[in-house]
């Protein structure tokens, strides 16, 4: 290899060359210029090996200059900040910059697995599905490892990101989706009507194309022309530029997907500065300047490094003022083969010949390649020799003679295909166009046009004159007058094609796709196997399924199975293009939403306390909600459960409910909104008392519970479980807008309003008469058991108690504005401490429910009825209500159903668990024996062991039953007793004390 | 996708949360043919590919239900209506339905 050799033209590119970067590649040090990307750096050092491909391990040099490249995939930056398979020709160089070639081992020049193109007979197309079948378990062990070794991309990083994505929103008036000069000329057009426009491009500089071609527009060069039209479109405060950034996706009513590439780069984001920012870009009209991509010609060994697109030579060339290679030979089906010769001449470069696949040479090409002294052959490149790079081309010529030619460089163009996935993303179907031989945009989404070489038209003229008609036209579809503005004018030039696509009778393999490594004998035996369709192919070979989409494999993938199968290309079909057209980071797509921000969190009233204390938090839905309180000296949380609970029920606890949702209900017709949400009757409920209620859904399972309190005459508040919340709340509002939207009635959500904590034990009622303001009576015979009541408390602050109880203790639920939540919160837990109470988590509470046999989330788990769980008899008969009808389904009132009921563990010392399924004592563990399951289990610090809630067919009948508790997950086989699903006190004489 | 709510104006699709068909209206629960009826209205969907006007509500909006016409085969919004106006004209309540036409 040519290292050290310098490639670099002595003038010319839009490189800085007084800002020189140096930057690394497998460990070696090189040097490049500003304005250079990683690819640029590397030719213009005579780095032409840089990468292996993916399934036969075959060395790869850099086939173009944009996001197309399907080869130079590297490895970017080290650690944590390591980035797989980046495009080294999009890359931008920066001063540190640190590649590394990926899927190679030990080295790129030397690759053991290259053996792999030796054995590629069971590598060919569908190996995956003929070579690895038998037996199974050689699969697992030894195939997967194998070819996961073998064919691979880079590696992920291995550590967090340190990096910050963001996400934006924009509006416009018109989106441009490219910078070349359709888009520029469209921008300035829609810009100058006073429309609000987003011009987005890949690159860095805008111009596309034309930074890359030596073109006069206006009497400036093509690259003065984009700085003058860069500049003035800066200037519009109605403009926003976003270069370096990919408009990857188009979506449903005029939104559009691009990810800026704020930060790559530079070696380490600026701080406060993100990596990356993904815009979501809502626009009223887009144009489609996306440009166009050029394609390769199919031959032996046409992947060798040293065979690169015509264009990107004459990228390489004019901008960035590198020579790709010594000695060219350029291949070509259209008249781009003029404008490569002649830039390769003007660059110094040694033209050994020009093969153009077309029977007789145009004039104008003819005269020039004399003029310059090209040698002109009318044939093909059958192969190239040179395994780590090109050394020479063996060509055949059209009246059947060979002949070999020495060379390092070939510029191949098969022609250019219109880069028109944003017109395919919603389903629209390109239309074949037989004049450029290629896919065009076909029907357009509503608001998008395209224009220029996206559009098919590849003369500049005509991407000039497109691109400013589309602009005037986008801006005054968006009401605002576009002054007529002159077209720029540029000189002529030549774009014929005849259509070429694969060069027959290579005994070297032939690249169709090159990411992916399809080669011609793949689509044909493909072919041969019956995978005649488009998609068949596709899958069968992977063709179009790596990172890079087959940009420059599909159309001549699509052109040889039509040859094989004897139809056209359209009617052989295309492959339909999805989001996103370049790979976009899935940071990106996260932005913010990591780690502990990937949803909101909730904090309830008592968070900051909870925090001070050391308590343990749980996350319940978005809530962070307090589980237990740890004390010093209790071994583990069991302990600490234990303690809380026993507080409870022998003097007093606290507890933040909070969480549960809260609705309030007003106006006349309140109470026959609530009958027809709820399955029992309230319509007796007094002012100033609370019922428990059950709703359901409409197919009579149990949807959520809670209760309701009555605070007015048409004031209802009602409070759903913590999990329902938000779907209860919907349902209230679609039956109030759309049910019965003759009811008046209105309801809010009030749950975070509302700070709200329950007072449980029998030392409660002393507790809240030092909060609850002296005016107001709690005593048991004028606010007994449902009480609810609003009041004051602590010297004035509203306030609302409910007697309500959820452990069958003496109990009730205090509510106060949520901004005096923290305040009471430690009020209660100081008064509490003073009578010998705690603070209790949701731990606690739980346990205390299944001590009392309440159904939770766990039994209202969408599959049950009321009743399963045993509620049957709260149904009212006197009204209807959501679910009556399809809750008396045969299916749903079947006295076999699984019912609620409770278990103890036969041996006591026996742990219980949710989930074990319960089998007849003496049944065989079967699932056609399967009787129901456990839904709820806590060890009992009331009864001293582990209990149980659970459905068990026909439950309520089998009282005093043994039954097997039978969990296969955890290996574990216990004899539980039948009981009664309430452990204490039965008859509720506490709850009313 | 965006919604143009007839409350709040184009909003984009994360503020809303989808129900379903909104051509299916709850049958008469005291009718002798409830059970029958009711098993349609819970059950049984037209899923056509074409327009559909479907309930959406503006869940981080304003919290009206909402009738939205879509197109399903190309997801373009045909229509918004305030559901309960649809509601109350359906019953012939009263009250004209407030619309905005995306
Ligand atoms: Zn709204």
């Amino acid at each position: 290899m040519s290292r050290g050799t310098s490639y670099r033209l002595a003038n010319g590119g839009a490189i800085d060359r007084s800002r020189p970067l140096s930057f690394s590649f497998d460990g070696h040090d090189y040097t490049g210029f500003a304005g250079d990307t990683l690819a640029s750096a590397l030719l213009a050092n005579g780095v032409r090996l840089v990468a292996r491909s993916f399934k036969y391990h075959r060395p790869r040099g850099i086939l173009s200059a944009g996001s197309e490249e399907p080869n130079a995939l590297v490895e970017l930056r080290a650690g944590a900040r390591r980035e797989p398979n980046t495009r080294a020709t999009t890359a931008e160089l920066y001063d540190g910059l640190d590649a590394l070639s990926q899927n190679r081992w030990p080295s790129l020049a030397f690759d053991i697995l290259a053996v792999n193109s030796l054995a590629s007979p069971i590598f060919v197309a569908g190996f995956y599905y003929k070579t690895f079948m038998w037996p199974a378990a050689f699969w697992e062990k030894l195939y997967e490892p194998m070819i996961r070794r073998a064919a691979g991309l880079g590696r992920a990083a291995d550590a967090p990101d340190p990096d910050t994505y963001e996400k934006v929103t924009a509006f416009c008036d018109v989106l441009v989706v490219g910078g070349g000069p359709a888009g520029l000329t469209a921008a300035r057009a829609a810009a100058r009507s006073g429309a609000r426009v987003v011009l987005a491009d890949e690159s860095f500089a805008l111009g596309g194309r034309l930074l890359a071609e030596r073109r006069t527009i206006d009497q400036m060069s093509g690259v003065e022309w984009c700085s003058s039209m860069t500049n003035e479109l800066a200037a519009y405060d109605n403009v926003r530029l976003l270069p370096r950034t990919t408009v990857f996706g188009a979506y449903d009513s005029g939104t559009y997907g691009a990810v800026e590439r704020v930060s790559d780069h530079v070696a380490v984001p600026p701080d406060g500065t993100p990596r990356q920012r993904l815009w979501r870009i809502v626009a009223k009209r887009t144009i489609v300047t996306a440009g166009a991509t050029e394609r390769p010609i199919v031959f032996g060994n046409n992947d060798r490094p040293g065979v690169m697109l015509a264009g990107a030579v004459r990228t390489y060339i004019n901008r960035f003022g590198v020579a790709p290679g010594r000695r060219t030979v350029v291949f070509a089906n259209n008249d781009d083969g003029c404008a490569t010769i002649a830039d390769l001449a003007a660059a110094g470069i040694d033209v050994a010949a020009l093969v153009d696949t077309r029977s007789a040479t145009p004039r104008h090409i003819a005269d020039l390649a004399a003029r310059l002294g090209v040698r002109a052959i009318n044939g093909v490149i059958t192969d190239v020799e040179g395994r780590h790079g090109v050394k020479r081309a063996r060509i055949r010529t059209t009246d059947g003679a060979s002949l070999v030619v020495d060379c390092d460089l070939v510029a191949v163009s098969g022609g250019w295909n219109p880069n028109i996935q944003m017109t395919t993303h919603l389903n629209g179907k390109p239309r074949w166009n037989d004049a450029i031989s290629a896919f065009t945009p076909g029907d357009l989404p509503k608001g998008m046009s395209v224009a220029g070489a996206a559009a098919g038209e590849f003369s500049l003229t005509a991407c000039l004159a497109q691109g400013t008609r589309a602009g005037a036209a986008a801006a005054a579809a968006t009401g605002f007058d576009a002054e007529p503005i002159d077209v720029p004018t540029t000189g002529d030039e030549h774009v014929a094609i005849s259509a070429f696509w694969h060069v027959e009778g290579s005994r070297h393999k032939a690249l169709v796709d090159f990411q992916n490594d399809v080669t011609a004998a793949d689509v044909a035996l493909a072919e041969r196997e019956g995978f005649r369709s488009v998609e068949h192919l596709k899958r069968y070979t992977t063709l179009g399924m790596a990172t890079d989409q087959g940009r420059t494999a599909n159309v001549n993938a699509l052109a040889i199975l039509a040859k094989l199968t004897g139809k056209s290309i359209p009617e052989t079909g295309m492959t339909t293009a999805r989001p996103p057209f370049t790979p976009v980071a899935l940071g990106a797509f996260a932005g913010h939403h990591r780690g502990h921000d990937f949803k909101p969190s909730r904090l309830p009233p008592s968070y900051d306390w909870t925090r001070e204390q050391g308590g343990i938090l749980v996350e319940t839905g978005l809530w962070m909600r307090p589980a237990y309180f740890p004390r010093a000296g209790e071994r583990d949380w069991l302990d600490t459960v234990k303690r809380e609970v026993e507080t409870v029920r022998r003097k007093v606890g606290i507890c933040d409910v909070s969480t549960l949702g809260k609705i309030d209900v007003q106006g006349p017709d309140s109470i026959a909104l609530i009958e027809r949400l709820y399955m029992n009757g309230m319509t007796t409920l007094k002012v100033g008392r609370a019922r428990y209620g059950v709703m359901l859904r409409e197919d009579g399972m149990v949807m959520d519970d809670g209760t309701v309190a009555r605070l007015g005459e048409h004031h209802y508040f009602i409070t759903t479980t913590t999990a329902n919340a938000a779907k209860v709340y919907q349902h209230m509002q679609l039956a109030r807008q759309w049910l019965w939207p003759e009811l008046d009635v209105e309801l809010a959500s009030a749950t975070e309003q509302w700070a709200q904590y329950a007072v449980a034990g029998p030392r409660s009622r002393d507790l809240l008469s030092s909060i609850v303001d002296p005016v107001f009576d709690i005593r048991d015979a004028t606010f007994p058991y449902l009480a609810a009541a609003e009041l004051t408390c602590c010297g004035g602050v509203k306030a609302r108690l409910y007697r309500l109880s959820f452990s069958g203790e003496l109990a009730y639920e205090i509510a106060v504005p949520a901004r005096y939540g923290d305040a009471l919160w430690r009020r209660l837990v100081d008064d509490a401490h003073a009578l010998g109470g705690c603070a209790y988590g949701s731990e606690a509470l739980g346990v205390m429910r299944i001590e009392k046999g309440h159904v939770s989330g766990p039994e209202l788990n969408g599959t049950t009825t009321p009743s399963d769980i045993g509620l049957g008899s709260m149904a009212s008969k006197k009204k209807d209500y959501i679910g009556r009808v399809l809750g008396g389904r045969l299916g749903l009132t079947d006295a076999e159903r699984p019912t609620l009921v409770g278990f103890k563990p036969l041996d006591r010392a026996k742990r219980l668990r949710a989930g074990a399924h319960f089998i007849a004592r003496n049944a065989e563990a079967t699932a056609a024996n399967d009787e129901g399951y456990m839904t709820s289990a806590a060890f009992s610090p009331s009864l001293g062991h582990w209990i149980g809630l659970g459905l068990l067919r026909r439950g309520p009948q089998r009282l005093g039953e043994v039954v097997r508790a039978f969990d296969p997950l955890r290996n574990e086989d216990n004899l539980v007793e039948v009981v009664s699903p309430v452990f204490i006190d039965p008859e509720g004489a506490r709850l009313r004390a | 996708m965006r919604l143009a709510c007839p409350c709040c104006g184009e909003r984009s699709l994360d503020e809303f949360t989808f129900l379903g068909d909104a051509s299916v209206t709850r049958p008469d629960p005291s009718a002798d043919d409830a059970a029958g009826a009711f098993h349609a209205y819970a059950y049984l969907r037209r899923n056509a590919a074409g327009p559909s006007d479907e309930l959406w509500f503006h869940n981080t909006g304003c919290h009206a239900w909402l009738v939205v016409t879509r197109d399903t085969r190309t997801h373009e919004i045909l229509g918004v209506r305030l559901a309960q106006d649809v509601a109350l004209a359906r019953t012939g309540n009263r009250k004209d339905v407030r619309e905005t036409s995306a």
